[in-house]
């Protein structure tokens, strides 16, 4: 889920969560109702909450021990290592949840996310404010989570981080979903191509496809609809005797649908 | 383990990890109670007859920390959750809101009791005190405790900062157990106080928490058995009405 601040990814994700409560609708976590079928819901949802909150009454494997027990699961100690273990949680299993450093804090969330192993996992901007180790670390599990077959819902506001790991992507924009769908036909279908082109002379020849949103002297930036369209610019260049001295070609931009999709122009 | 037991340990885990402030300090009040106002009103007043004041004083001692620490317990615990925001772990998971109900109220019960009998362990060598009928007392500190665990969780839940907790505490706790009658016999008061004493449902948990000891009482006890068990089911049916509409915890 994808949107700038106050598009109400949290609210939504809340909602899926059972903390806040639909004015109208009906929502449902494979197939449980969140309010009618709540036990079954938040069983199959494990959330990474957005601010960093734990009790610092307890040592991070009393927080996970606590956590299991919250959905009567006996005796998960083997789970709660293994979880540690691939957040390299380990060596910190004794230590009092208050002496964790930021980063370690964020591990112990998405540790406490998972001990029901739940099918579906909800990160509320997982990464904000956490180092690239970390967030290295963090996506290698989350990729192993969804290779096992959990679905991973996330929300951020880093286009690269929709871009590079999610395969469906909607975009939230004022409590609203203004696109939903895969994240290769989004980029297909909004954005196109961006041929930058510094040429020999100040004109482009007649003729050319595509809209030209940039002229500066000999440099051009021109927006393509697809790769077909590239060919025949390139065609129209050779035929005008046109000398290309730099040329740039920009494939679809999550940014750009972005923009597009919730800036204020849109 | 279940969901229950799960959340009711943690909140007793909460309080022992604490123990010096939750259990020693209240003790260390009490006695301090026993000593000032016993050393200043020995022989000054006898309230029954044959009977010390001191030996008086101890039971209502008991019965304000069992009730006081009750209170503190639960909304202490809720509202650090809620500003913390660590409430949400338990509003996650599966947990209903009459397990949720059920677990803070019978921690708050084991940390009235587990207080009350550590003043009265400490205060006991003091004063020559016999327990006539400890079924009474035990009775009436169990429905008190439960009934200031429930309370307290209604504070927690209403409040937004810990002070307005505190003034819940300050302005309405802790009066109402001062003017229960811990530290005299209401029949020693003038009729119109006398009579508003009779409001106080407090009054009849200490009253009856002390028959417990003497055999004597202010009301009969039975009565005020049954009134602080009607107090609990409507305060307990409250907090549940509150704790299932979600107010101040789901949005």
């Amino acid at each position: 889920m994808l949107g700038p601040n106050g598009a109400g990814k949290t609210t939504l994700i809340n909602i899926i969560a059972g903390l806040a409560r639909a004015d109208s609708g009906a929502t449902r976590v494979m197939g449980a109702d969140v309010r009618s079928d709540y036990r079954r819901a938040r069983r199959m949802l494990g959330v990474v909450p957005q601010e960093l909150v734990f009790d610092p009454f307890f040592t991070v494997r009393e927080t996970l021990r606590l956590q299991s027990g919250y959905y009567g699961l006996r005796r998960n100690d083997a789970w709660i290592d293994e979880v540690m273990h691939h957040l390299d949680l380990t060596a910190k299993a004794d230590a009092n949840m208050r002496s964790l450093s930021g980063g370690m804090k964020r591990r112990v969330l998405v540790a406490q996310a998972l001990v029901h192993k739940p099918p579906v996992i909800v990160l509320d901007e997982p990464t904000a404010g956490v180092d690239v180790e970390l967030r290295q670390g963090l996506w290698q599990f989350v990729r192993r989570m969804n290779r096992d077959g959990h679905s991973i819902v996330l929300t951020t506001h880093y286009l690269e981080e929709a871009e590079t790991h999610c395969s469906r992507i909607a975009m939230l924009k004022a409590g609203r979903i203004v696109a939903l769908d895969t994240t290769r036909d989004l980029l297909g279908s909004f954005s196109g191509l961006e041929l930058r082109l510094h040429i020999d002379r100040a004109a482009l020849p007649p003729g050319m496809p595509g809209q030209v949103v940039a002229a500066d002297g000999g440099e051009f930036r021109v927006r393509l609809a697809n790769y077909l369209e590239l060919e025949e610019a390139l065609v129209g260049l050779r035929q005008a005797g046109v000398a290309i001295r730099e040329m740039e070609v920009h494939p679809p931009d999550l940014e750009e649908v972005f923009l597009r999709l919730t800036g204020k122009a849109s | 383990m279940s969901r229950f037991t799960t959340l009711c340990h943690k909140e007793l885990l909460r309080f022992f990890k604490v123990g010096f402030q939750t259990v020693a300090a209240p003790v260390l009040t009490a006695l301090l109670y026993l000593v000032i106002f016993g050393h200043a009103l020995e022989g000054r007043l006898e309230v029954y007859a044959g009977l010390r004041y001191s030996a008086f004083l101890v039971p209502g001692l008991v019965m304000m920390s069992v009730l006081q620490n009750a209170f503190a317990n639960s909304s202490s615990s809720l509202i650090q959750s809620k500003i913390t925001g660590n409430v949400v772990f338990v509003l996650l998971s599966p947990i209903s809101y009459a397990e949720f109900f059920a677990a803070y109220v019978v921690a708050a019960i084991v940390r009235g009791l587990v207080v009350g009998a550590g003043v009265l362990a400490v205060t006991v060598w003091f004063v020559d005190l016999r327990l006539e009928a400890p079924l009474w007392t035990f009775a009436f500190a169990l429905l008190g405790a439960a009934l200031l665990g429930s309370l307290g969780l209604v504070a927690a839940v209403v409040s937004d900062k810990i002070d307005q907790v505190a003034a819940f505490q300050n302005f309405a706790v802790v009066p109402l157990t001062f003017l229960s009658g811990v530290f005299y016999s209401i029949h020693t008061l003038p009729p119109f106080w006398q009579r508003l004493s009779h409001a106080n449902p407090f009054f009849y948990m200490v009253d009856g928490f002390r028959y417990g000891f003497f055999g004597a009482s202010d009301f009969p006890p039975a009565a005020s058995l049954a009134i602080v068990f009607a107090s609990l089911l409507a305060v307990s049916s409250a907090t549940l009405l509150l704790l299932r509409s979600g107010y101040k915890l789901r949005y």
